[in-house]
């Protein structure tokens, strides 16, 4: 993508509360029609990005752009062509989901006829008809944020910004989620989406940027993050606990992993077909015999491990 | 997208004022869907008007000039009672709005950022408008009985309307610096129970010590009170109904710009 347009970019953004230096020199772009997760632990400096970019908060230093326009002294045109979704849905409790929508769309600055028009396709597209007009209180935690992200595109903004859009969500209005975000991206939609899942960016992202302590730490596709960390790994599991024993005799250093409950070692393999070849060979010779194996790819829970020295958030666990 | 979208083209001032129109319609929307809101805008001025009466009624009018019924004498005070505290409704209604979030989509929207407060405050007019109507209303079933011209009526209105539009924009800068809706009730409440109270609402101010005498008759409150209560009895009114004017005035031209510009930097901090 020679030609491609960089419509979100930030360059050396420092931003810091009194001594607490939130972000210490952030470079990002996103181009045009792509969508890049921000990636990172709890207090990265994540949501102040996202804040910044929409204009919600000053900065210290660097050069924001959104849509070509500076975040500082263009601050109102950029309005004009974001969204917004925070991490607590931004709504008005007592007004129903229609009326939500169309008050926004109202503020966007659209007209009644349009503003209206287009709440009634997104209450449809977002799966919310029944409940359009009952009080958005009355709504459950995945309603909730579909009309919180439906809010954000009733003026169709060709940029978003989702900001841990399916945190406390769960699995299933997670993925529920998800399909809605990739059918925002299949319009060419330019996002820029924070998360603390891993999955989320492998699953979403065109590019990744982690960031930690207020640095960008790695960035790139999710293979390239991957590889990057990289060695693939051969799981091989046994029949019993002799064959288990005698492989792990077969094969002493090499094996990273082992689980005697299980019967299962793991090792790690440089060359896919040579290394499998010459490992499958010497646990024939020693008639160990092996009831599964897989080829294991690093994940970007590894990726992530690797580069912050932080567990990485367990995707069942349900965050608050 | 199927929707062909159309924006408004019309010039950046009026698009503004529709902005507070729309926040206008929202906070008056709460009114009706919140149900406390409700209650406390009918039934707790009911309540306030019937139990003064009933159990201050006989004991004060001894102390009123001859001929002055206490129910008479205490509707202004009432009123202006009910008004002023009252108006915690916007500083709870901004601090929520902070709290929950919506201010920053509302700031995040190319909209007129002093539309949010122009909301809560003018549909604390509003919802302060219908509280006094009832209090009228139920004074009436109960006896109340004023000689108030059609005219006196209108001064009535005009000073009460004021009266509550600057002290719903100082209640909106209380509840822009609270940091809580809890904080937000007991600083309305220590800000507002001695103002009224220290007041001529309920009890003639000649009879208090000294000091707080000095202050109860020289308040902004009392001035309101006396101003509406003149007009109501049809009493000489004095400088009472100027003073009133210019105390509003006042705190109008102090708290608008304060709240504005308390808003536009909490929300950048």
């Amino acid at each position: 993508m020679a030609t491609a347009e960089a419509v979100i970019q930030i360059k050396w953004l420092t931003k810091a509360y009194g001594k607490n230096e939130v972000l210490r020199g952030i470079d990002i772009q996103v181009e045009r029609g792509t969508m890049l997760a921000l990636l990172g632990p709890n207090g990265a400096g994540k949501t102040t990005t996202v804040r910044i970019l929409s204009t919600l908060l000053d900065f210290d230093g660097g050069d924001v752009r959104v849509a070509g326009h500076d975040v500082k002294r263009e601050a109102d045109k950029v309005r004009r062509v974001i969204g917004l979704t925070g991490q607590s849905a931004a709504l008005d409790e007592l007004l129903t989901g229609r009326e939500n929508l169309i008050m926004m769309g109202r503020l966007y600055r659209l007209t009644k006829a349009s503003a209206t028009a287009r709440a009634k396709e997104l209450l449809e597209q977002f799966d919310l008809v029944k409940a359009a007009d009952r009080p958005a209180k009355t709504y459950s935690g995945g309603m909730r944020r579909r009309l919180d992200l439906a809010v954000s595109l009733i003026a169709s903004p060709p940029i978003i910004f989702l900001d841990e859009p399916t945190t406390g969500l769960d699995p299933r209005s997670r993925l529920a989620m998800w399909e809605i975000i990739k059918r925002l991206m299949a319009n060419g939609t330019t996002i820029l989406l924070t998360t603390q899942y891993l999955e989320e960016a492998d699953q979403l992202a065109d590019q990744i940027v982690v960031i930690d302590g207020g640095k960008v730490i790695a960035k790139g596709t999710a293979a390239e993050l991957k590889s990057k960390v990289g060695k693939d790994r051969l799981e091989l599991t046994f029949k019993d606990a002799a064959t288990y024993k005698s492989a792990q005799d077969v094969l002493g250093k090499s094996v990273v992993d082992a689980n005697e409950k299980e019967y299962a070692l793991s090792l790690v393999i440089n060359d896919t077909n040579k290394d499998v070849k010459n490992i499958l060979e010497a646990l024939d010779n020693a008639k160990a015999t092996i009831t599964a194996m897989a080829v294991h790819k690093p994940t970007l829970d590894d990726v992530f491990l690797s580069l912050t020295g932080k567990q990485a958030k367990i995707e069942k666990v349900e965050a608050k | 997208m199927a929707v062909e979208l159309q924006f408004e083209k019309k010039p950046r001032a009026l698009l503004n004022v529709i902005d507070s129109w729309i926040m206008i319609k929202r906070s008056s929307t709460h009114i009706l869907r919140n149900t406390d809101q409700l209650l406390g805008t009918f039934f707790q001025p009911i309540m306030f008007l019937v139990l003064f009466a009933a159990v201050f009624g006989g004991a004060i009018e001894k102390a009123l000039p001859a001929g002055v019924d206490y129910l008479d004498y205490l509707m202004a005070g009432i009123i202006v009672q009910t008004v002023a505290f009252g108006s915690t409704t916007t500083a709870i209604a901004v601090c929520n709005d902070l709290q929950k979030g919506i201010v920053d989509r509302f700031r995040s929207l190319p909209m007129s950022n002093l539309a949010v407060l122009n909301g809560h405050v003018v549909s604390d007019l509003l919802r302060n408008t219908i509280s006094t109507v009832v209090m009228l209303l139920t004074g009436l079933i109960i006896g109340f009985r004023s000689s108030a011209s059609f005219t006196d009526w209108l001064m009535i209105a005009g000073i009460l309307l004021l009266f509550t539009f600057a002290f719903s924009w100082l209640a909106a800068i209380v509840g822009l610096v609270a940091k809580s809706v809890e904080a937000v009730q007991w600083l309305t409440f220590i800000i507002i129970f001695p103002l009224t109270f220290a007041s001529s609402a309920f009890v003639p101010t000649d009879n208090m010590p000294a000091g707080l005498k000095i202050f109860a008759e020289n308040q902004p409150i009392t001035q309101v009170i006396n101003a509406v209560r003149s007009l109501i009895l049809g009493t000489p009114i004095g400088n009472a109904g100027w003073l009133a004017v210019a105390w509003s005035l006042g705190l109008l031209a102090v708290s608008v710009p304060v709240a504005a510009w308390l808003f536009r930097r909490k929300s950048v901090a």
